[in-house]
């Protein structure tokens, strides 16, 4: 068993599979009792989506035109 | 025909290198927009001409965009050393407690929305959210970057950045937990806590 603290420290590895077979479980077993945990899951879950969401940006035409010329005049290798 | 004379066989990975690099030109900014901000356009041409000069080392083709994004990363590591690094104070036990979940229910920002905490999230935009993580040290804010924004596997990340697995664990939780302190201040901060404070 384990307590809320520590299910909550372990959500987002838990989330990105990274949490070794036994703690799963622990965290699966105080999972399924505990609703508030369940929340702090739910809410891990909509931030990583946030930041997924957050990870593009257009390139400037002009930054992209001076990179373009960085890359045209580089030589052969 | 081919061409295989060493001047024909050095155009022909010229041309190569132009053409990952053109096609990776739209990720690369995003990404170093989100580790050195306004500094991105420098440090992508950096890039560029370091990734150039090493072209020949890139044993396989089909990994070229790891392989663009760790010199990537190597050169933003370069800028903020020329820069000059900040010293970074950060209460680390009480950044490990800060559970931004609880923070927004048991503050409860939007009275009268159903559903609080996307709501709360909702006030942010591209640029929030590129200010917020440039408030981050450095240290946490690499990893955050990678791993939710750029879509890495932190054990890809581990590798790329030369550090133990469970180091990179370490960093991208207290970066994680950072970051949603962050968010909370900077939504105090510039008025986005109010149900009026965008539509």
């Amino acid at each position: 068993m384990i307590t809320c603290s520590e299910a909550v420290r372990q959500l987002w590895d838990y989330l990105d599979g990274v949490v070794d077979p036994a703690h799963r479980e622990l965290i699966d077993e105080h999972l399924a009792f505990c609703r508030r945990c369940c929340g702090e899951l739910e809410f891990a879950e909509e931030l990583r989506g946030f930041l997924a969401s957050h990870s593009a940006d257009d390139l400037p035409p002009d930054v992209h035109t001076r990179l373009r010329a960085t890359l045209d005049g580089l030589g052969p290798t | 025909m081919r061409d295989g004379s060493p001047s024909g066989s050095h155009t022909a990975s010229a041309e190569r290198f132009r053409a990952l690099a053109e096609h990776e030109l739209p990720r690369l900014y995003a990404l170093a927009r989100r580790l050195v901000g306004d500094d991105a356009e420098d440090v992508v041409q950096e890039t560029l001409l370091r990734a150039f000069r090493s072209f020949s080392q890139l044993e396989r083709r089909e990994s070229g965009r790891e392989w663009l994004t760790s010199i990537l990363v190597n050169c933003c590591r370069d800028h903020w050393r020329a820069r000059g690094r900040r010293v970074e104070v950060v209460e680390l036990d009480e950044v490990d407690e800060f559970s931004l979940f609880r923070k927004i229910a048991d503050e409860d920002p939007f009275p009268y929305s159903d559903s609080v905490h996307l709501d709360f999230l909702h006030q942010f935009g591209t640029e929030d959210v590129r200010a917020i993580l440039a408030s981050l040290p450095e240290l946490y804010r690499v990893p955050l970057v990678l791993v939710h924004m750029a879509g890495y596997h932190v054990k890809e990340v581990a590798y790329m950045l030369e550090v133990p697995l469970g180091t990179m664990l370490a960093r991208l939780h207290r970066g994680r937990k950072l970051f949603e302190r962050e968010l909370w201040i900077y939504a105090e901060q510039h008025g986005l806590l109010k149900a009026e404070a965008r539509p």
